[in-house]
């Protein structure tokens, strides 16, 4: 690469899909994530091992972490960090309240115009949707080449990006020109785990509305005096959207109706070796489309 | 106008089964709406596909013939799809959600601002009113799919633009010729309008093509067996459930060390790292060197002989009893009650 590459990594704080209890719904049917318990979605973190590698390779690379979220999906960036990305953005605000992926995809698309990246790391899909579309719809929104399925990058050349990628039943290498959006596969390396020297560097870090909440806190003050603290929180009117496309409104799918189909307790249920108990069950890993 | 389209994949050459499980499904869905069936098919000498589409339902065939569209790259196929879609106005669109029609339809739903559903499980032609307009709509698809890790079953609608698009994935949709062949008129797409030497910029320099191997990584479905399953000729058990799962087969380091299962199997800290959505446990005890590595699957079940088994405690369902007498009950009841 000619220039210091400027990568960014395309991250999703997501409920733990282990953990989801009655109140996991609102009334309208979005995801009330307040009531669980939030997690790095695990592929994005593949994301960010392919991005480290990266600039492990190319002298002046850096990466930095953009999510969508609430607050508290400020965690994902300071863990990001911790592992070795330089900064992070949180983009957030009510306006992208009740997204589908095609809204959400608008809402990345507008900041990553701002932030101008020359690659686009993502993780293939999020674990409580599992759709694989933000990816793929943020580069269409970008007008970019996208590489779906990463696993790694074999060659870092002037103006483009040799890939390895996995199929269904085989690999494929292609070579992509830069700027480009790049999904990654579970199947790719494991996210390097957090740096001790690098935690307590990095801890301090906070978004405006974090250290506001405590403006006299240590690490309030930490923050104010630290540039690389510093976690950009863009809201709706940072990233110059059109606001039709944002949100609920800018949501083509809309959810009619949701059915629990699996009672999560938190105790094992227990059942014996008898028919009746080994037919129940079966038809209730397939009435719940979790078999067949 | 406004037809249902069914995009077909090819696999060296051949017509996808989820293309023609589609098909089936598109069929029924066109015939409930009262219009035509059509395939999309792109890619390289598709000369004579028509047949079978015709067998399958398919009205027209679309075809957009050429080398640049094989393999399949994003840019070419997403190009001559957005443009079709924009000419012929069709209501509704299918996909395989196969890593080409994950990769690709996305793309095309972001271009054409339509919705986009992925891995439905069903799919039903229904009216809906608006909750809060209240405004209503007739001969909508309902897009029925699991969400959530498989937590709730969520009915998603696209009420106000088209077309409604949807990806299935396959095995999931029945595959029936239909009562009556559709026509198979083939209609050459005239995709030199829409394909641009921008969409060419992503070249493939090297593809190849594997035999399925041990994959426990990616599975979905996890059986897996330890030493509890007492003899390498008892854990044929655990492939025999595998099998007719369509699951891959796990094992734990005991099983492994015994010689029950080759190591490319084990799970575990010294093993693979699994999160398959259901993970099966037969003759487990669940030290923590094996759930370090499966803990974190959506939902496990575990048979043990042992109630007091350590498994037992990040069990969803615990069975107690002995493998040889539940495995086979499983097979059977899963046979009786899946189809």
């Amino acid at each position: 690469m000619k220039k210091q590459l400027k990568i960014v990594v395309l991250a999703k704080q997501v409920p733990d899909t282990r953990n989801v209890g009655k109140d996991a719904m609102t009334p309208e049917g979005t995801v009330n994530r307040a009531a669980l318990p939030a997690i790095f979605n695990p592929e994005d973190l593949n994301a960010l091992e392919l991005a480290l590698r990266m600039k492990d390779r190319c002298e002046g690379a850096t990466v930095h972490v953009l999510t969508m979220g609430p607050q508290r999906a400020a965690d994902i960036v300071r863990d990001a960090m911790f592992r070795g990305a330089d900064g992070g953005y949180l983009l957030s605000g009510r306006e992208f309240a009740g997204s589908d992926t095609l809204a959400t995809s608008y809402a990345l698309s507008c900041a990553l115009r701002r932030i101008a990246p020359d690659v686009i790391v993502a993780g293939r899909q999020a674990i409580d949707g599992d759709t694989a579309q933000v990816g793929p719809q943020v580069a269409e929104k970008l007008g970019l080449p996208q590489v779906t399925y990463a696993e790694e990058v074999l060659e870092l050349k002037e103006e483009s990006l040799v890939i390895r990628r996995r199929l269904d039943h085989g690999m494929e290498v292609v070579e992509a020109p830069v700027p480009m959006v790049m999904t990654v596969n579970a199947s790719a390396a494991e996210c390097r785990p957090r740096n001790a020297r690098r935690i307590m560097k990095y801890k301090y870090a906070l978004t405006a509305s974090e250290a506001a909440a405590a403006p006299e806190s240590e690490n309030a003050r930490m923050a104010a005096s630290r540039d690389y603290l510093r976690i950009v929180e863009w809201g709706a009117a940072d990233v110059d959207p059109d606001p039709q496309q944002l949100g609920l409104a800018g949501s083509p799918t809309k959810v009619k109706k949701i059915e629990n189909v699996v009672f999560q307790a938190k105790e094992a249920r227990k059942l014996t070796a008898a028919d009746c108990d080994i037919n129940e069950l079966m038809v209730e890993l397939i009435a719940s489309h979790t078999l067949g | 106008m406004n037809n249902v389209f069914v995009y077909i994949e090819l696999e060296n050459g051949a017509i996808a089964d989820v293309s023609l499980e589609l098909l089936t499904k598109g069929r029924e869905l066109a015939d409930t709406l009262g219009v035509k069936l059509e395939a999309v098919a792109i890619g390289e000498g598709l000369a004579g596909l028509e047949k079978e589409l015709a067998r399958y339902g398919a009205d027209t065939v679309w075809t957009a013939d050429d080398p640049i569209f094989n393999p399949f790259r994003t840019l070419p196929h997403t190009a001559v799809m957005c443009g079709l879609i924009r000419r012929e106005q069709p209501q509704i669109v299918l996909f395989g959600a196969t890593p080409v029609g994950r990769d690709f339809a996305p793309r095309v739903s972001s271009a054409l601002h339509s919705g986009l559903t992925a891995d439905c499980t069903q799919l039903v032609i229904g009216d809906h009113a608006d909750p809060k307009t209240g405004k209503g709509y007739t001969g909508l698809l309902y897009q029925i799919r699991p969400a959530f890790g498989g937590n709730i079953i969520a009915t998603i609608v696209n009420p106000d633009h088209r077309p409604q698009m949807a990806t299935v994935r396959e095995g999931v949709m029945r595959k029936e010729a239909a009562a009556k062949p559709g026509a198979g008129e083939v209609k050459a797409i005239d995709w030199k309008e829409y394909v641009t030497d921008a969409d060419l910029a992503v070249k493939i320099l090297d593809r190849q093509i594997e035999e399925r191997k041990i994959d426990i990584k990616g599975a979905g479905v996890i059986v897996a067996g330890g030493y509890g399953m007492g003899s390498k000729e008892n854990f044929a058990l655990v492939h025999e459930l595998a099998e007719v799962l369509g699951a891959e087969v796990g094992a734990s380091r005991a099983a492994v060390d015994a010689g029950f299962a080759e190591h490319a199997r084990q799970i575990g800290q010294t093993g693979v790292t699994v999160r398959p959505k259901l993970f099966i446990a037969c003759g487990i005890s669940g030290q923590i060197q094996h759930t370090a590595g499966m803990d974190q699957s959506s939902m496990i079940i575990s048979i043990n002989t042992d109630p007091e088994a350590p498994i037992n405690r990040i069990a969803d369902y615990a069975i107690t009893g002995d493998v040889n007498d539940v495995i086979p009950k499983m097979i059977k009841y899963y046979k009786q009650n899946s189809k």
